[in-house]
């Protein structure tokens, strides 16, 4: 590689201009000529029986160009949506989902009919028009009652309502045995809207004449979306082509596909208009998939000294009504719930469980977040019970020797532990901080510290692993790099940034390996029309750490086909021309050399080395040897009040380690973002659904808690750098990093501060409602708590 | 029936005949083709839709367009001026203050009206006037800085006018 100029470096965002200008193209800002509106009639009830649909009023109403149901799409839509085998293998029942319900609705939101109209508000209002009679069934919402024999079934035809029961390592008894003390806990993960600030939209124009398709949509992987409509729609993928422009946030929730991307596309074979859907805010709350939606058993031993002996976690997953695509994903909490410590024994069983809710599928971190929250609420109970300090059990116990394999056979590439918890608690003043919680207890004032020492599987991934998991497609990631007559280069990209930075960042690395000026560079992205025939997309925390490696590994290409051009032009032997800083020259003689464009510009030309063919482009598919594993220690510190029950995050330190760096601005940026779902997560934001009648209380933003900027606190940032020997870049992820550790932060902290109490655990989010009960219960049953509030 | 709505959007004087009901924001995306003011929620929440009317920020989606008769408006796409970047937009460019993008003009809307009211707002002060805005992406870390810095350059900006974006290589 050339000497590093770009990797590394603070590059503003070349994207921003636009953004800050109003000029960023949403799918929502594109119109076609005689484009229509569509409205989704939606399921009231979580499960019912539709017994007839009457359109008759709807189709008369103004403006509007078709009604369809369920008959109408099955002429252009075949087969089920997709779900993936994933890593759960001994998956019991798939639900089996078509994009709109015919005889059953199995969840609030499930599409029921669709109107197509001239203006959206005439799709609108047409909606209400659309009479569908309903028999209500029992909507099965109760996850231990769900698995009851006796209990309603979430689909009436269905076998039980047990989507998959799989234990990855059973328990050790003789391991388990040499535990000197026990914690038990239930810990819950609430279900969270990931809440892109764009929801979801589709357009689609249909040409009948030529048989092609073009979708706009917000998708974090407009080629698994082409990829799964093109054969639900029989188009093959050379006449389907799907845009996804400027994306308005995706957090996980924009990767799997919809019922509305294909419904959408369907609509507009049926009409012959182009048709356009928006979500609105509360069908996003309703029907766009949810994240967590857990519950753990967890339960963990220890020496008197502190060594840890083992961990088991069992995982109740509420599914929902189907399975979303990547749902099984999610089961990964388990295979990371030993965390970043030696232990004796893991033992882990996930449990899948159908419900009449909306499906989970994954979320800023998906399964992550989950694992370490269990992992390190393990840990702070442990060192509660072993009087120990949680900084002293931790260090105790990491991992310190690199690649180290896990219980379930997962090889950590690289870490230092120790080295990111020391600086956390550097920057914050970790003793000071404990004398003044000591000292502030005396006066009624209750602070808590809480540490998480993360880690995360990212970077998916590996073919060998990734392809058996999603059913035959490796989640590798491809690039082409392109170089033109005078030397301006695009480079297109499997992957799809929707604040990520790409095009900033991915333009970075190429300026470094070609050698030629940033701004020459040209990235485009989310066009299945461009570049590799498949891209893989942006999740997982993988755009770097495999698309990244792709474009390096395509830029690689062209260097060496330059460089056999270059040795032509010099009349040298190639291993004698050298290339540095975007110049070839002669080893030995740097003053003879020829810079990168003037041998693009010979490359188009006549005269070229014997047997090769003009051009200077490659195409180049990464697949990385192993995941990478991210990790640092996030320090929260919060003071509670007892009388109100609110927690007031004071501080928040996070010191992260995602390998090396392209752009720190960005790389911080990231982490900016993932605490502060954390945090949500932690301390407001939770679906409710009314167990009853399987309603969802929490259908807009006046009852679904998305923070502002009043809620948080600034961060604190520190960085260690441990690169990946993974890759040649040396890079991990940092996209999902903050998200993964800070809940766990919080809630530690938050019982840190309530343990004079007597209070152990709270779940999430820690409400002042939540907060108060559980100091008020703690109040009436020990003694204790009533001197320590004195 | 049709009303007829005048205004004057960024400088440009419209009149057309709409719906009673057209909400200000569908008005300005979908009459007037002004795609920048962006929708993020059904219930004045999010503020992405934030606008100035007769200098005021306004959540668009909370008027309607025939409310906005006779009156000054001004969208993200009216704050560059000669083609250079209102200190605001470049500031959070320069702060990185932005990352996909969406809720980004309702939020320079926003503060374009706070520092008005108030030029030399406290950390404190921004992130409770900003509280009718979300963000998903940031953490609000970076727009908070983005809205100190905009305040600092039009503190002093009679003086000097918005740079060029930097391009710092070589480090932090």
């Amino acid at each position: 590689m050339a000497v590093t100029t770009m990797i590394g470096a603070k590059i503003h965002r070349r994207e921003d201009p636009r953004l800050v200008s109003g000029e960023g193209r949403y799918v929502d800002d594109f119109t076609r000529p005689g484009m229509v509106f569509l409205a989704v009639v939606r399921s009231p009830f979580a499960h019912a029986l539709v017994k007839s649909i009457d359109v008759t009023q709807a189709t008369k109403a103004p403006g509007v160009v078709a009604v369809y149901t369920h008959k109408d799409f099955t002429k252009v839509l075949s087969g089920t949506m997709p779900v993936t085998p994933s890593f759960v293998a001994e998956k019991k029942q798939t639900p089996p989902r078509f994009p709109i319900a015919e005889k059953e609705v199995v969840y609030q939101g499930e599409p029921v009919a669709v109107v197509l109209a001239e203006t959206k508000y005439q799709a609108a209002d047409a909606s209400n028009l659309i009479d569908v009679e309903y028999e209500q069934l029992p909507a099965v919402m109760d996850l231990d009652k769900a698995l009851e024999a006796k209990s309603p079934k979430v689909h009436v035809d269905g076998p039980d309502n047990l989507g998959w029961d799989l234990t990855y390592i059973p328990d050790d008894p003789a391991v388990m045995k040499e535990a000197e003390v026990v914690i038990k806990e239930r810990i819950l993960q609430q279900r969270l809207a990931p809440t892109s600030m764009e929801t979801r939209g589709v357009l689609a124009e249909y040409s009948k004449p030529d048989g092609t398709m073009t979708v706009w949509m917000s998708s974090q992987s407009p080629h698994f979306v082409r990829l799964f409509l093109g054969g639900a729609m029989g188009i093959p993928e050379n006449r389907l082509r799907v845009i996804s422009p400027d994306v308005g946030g995706g957090f996980g929730a924009k990767i799997s596909p919809y019922s509305e991307d294909w419904l959408v596309p369907a609509a507009a074979k049926l009409s012959g208009r182009p048709v356009k859907w928006i979500e609105s805010r509360t069908e996003s709350l309703l029907t766009t998939t949810h994240g967590r939606g857990q519950e753990f058993e967890v339960e963990a031993g220890a020496k008197k000294d502190g060594t840890l002996v083992y961990i088991k976690a069992t995982q109740y997953l509420d599914i929902g009504a189907y399975m979303g695509t990547f749902a099984a994903f999610q089961a990964c909490a388990c295979l990371l719930a030993g965390g970043a410590y030696n232990w004796k024994h893991v033992a882990a069983r996930t449990v899948g469980v159908l419900t009449n809710r909306v499906p989970t599928d994954p979320y800023r971190g998906a399964g992550r977040p989950e694992a370490t929250h269990l992992c390190e609420r393990a840990i702070d109970l442990l060192a509660g019970a072993l009087k120990m300090d949680p900084a002293e059990i931790r260090r105790k116990n990491f991992i310190t020797a690199f690649p180290h394999t896990n219980h379930f056979g997962l090889v950590f590439d690289s870490g230092a532990y120790e080295k990111a918890m020391d600086m956390a608690m550097e920057i914050a003043g970790y003793e000071k901080l404990r004398k003044e919680q000591e000292e502030g207890r005396k006066k009624g004032k209750y602070i808590g510290i809480g540490m998480s020492s993360w880690i995360e599987i990212c970077g998916f991934g590996p073919s060998a692993a990734t392809a058996p998991a999603t059913g035959g497609i490796a989640l590798v990631e491809s690039a082409q790099v392109r170089v033109f007559p005078t030397g301006s280069v695009a480079v297109y990209v499997g992957t799809h940034s929707h604040g990520q930075g790409h095009d900033t960042t991915f333009p970075q690395i190429v300026a470094d390996t070609l050698g030629v000026p940033y701004d020459s560079i040209e990235l485009r992205h989310g066009d299945t029309a461009e570049g590799p025939a498949f891209g893989y997309g942006t999740y997982g925390s993988r755009s770097l750490a495999v698309g990244g490696m792709a474009v390096h590994k395509a830029s690689k290409k062209v260097v060496d086909k330059a460089r056999k051009i270059a040795a032509h032009l010099f009349e040298a032997a190639e291993e004698d021309v050298a290339f540095d800083q975007g110049h070839f020259y002669i080893k030995g003689s740097p003053d003879k050399r020829k810079a990168f464009g003037e041998v693009a510009f010979a490359s188009y030309g006549a005269g070229l080395p014997e047997g090769m063919e003009q051009g200077l482009e490659a195409v180049a598919y990464y697949d990385p040897s192993n995941f990478v594993w991210p990790f640092g220690t996030h320090i929260a510190v919060v003071e509670v009040d007892v009388q109100t029950g609110h927690v007031d995050l004071k501080r928040y330190i996070a010191v992260d380690d995602c390998g090396n760096i392209i752009n720190p601005m960005i790389v911080d940026g990231q982490i900016h973002g993932g605490v502060a779902q954390g945090i949500s997560q932690a301390l407001y934001e939770e679906i409710i659904y009314d167990n009853e009648s399987g309603q969802m209380r929490t259908g807009t933003f006046t009852d679904y808690l998305v923070p502002s900027a009043n809620e948080f606190p600034k961060f604190e940032l520190g960085r260690t750098i441990t690169p990946s020997p993974t890759n040649e870049l040396g890079v991990k992820g940092i996209g999902e990093a903050g998200t993964i550790a800070s809940s766990a932060a919080i809630i530690n902290a938050v019982c840190d501060a309530l343990s004079p109490f007597g209070i152990k655990h709270v779940d999430m989010p820690a409400s002042p409602d939540r907060v108060w009960k559980q100091i008020h219960e703690a109040h009436a049953g020990s003694n204790h708590g009533k001197e320590a509030h004195k | 029936m049709k009303h007829k709505v005048a205004t004057t959007v960024n400088g440009h004087r419209h009149e057309h005949e709409v719906e009673p009901r057209l909400l200000l924001v569908h008005y300005l995306r979908d009459v007037v083709g002004l795609t920048g003011t962006h929708i993020g929620c059904d219930t004045s929440q999010c503020g992405a839709c934030t606008i100035l009317v007769d200098g005021k920020a306004v959540k668009s989606c909370t008027m309607f367009a025939v409310q906005a008769e006779g009156k000054k408006l001004t969208t993200i796409e009216g704050m560059a001026k000669d083609g250079e970047l209102h200190p605001l937009q470049q500031a959070f460019w320069d702060e990185h203050g932005l990352q996909c993008g969406y809720c980004t003009p309702g939020f320079i809307m926003a503060a374009a009206y706070l520092l008005e009211q108030n030029p030399n707002p406290t950390e404190d002060e921004i992130r409770r006037g900003l509280e009718g805005n979300l963000c998903r992406c940031t953490g609000y870390v970076n727009i908070v800085k983005s809205v100190q810095a905009a305040a600092k350059t039009m503190g002093g900006a009679r003086a000097k006018p918005a740079g060029q974006p930097a391009v710092t290589a070589g480090g932090e």
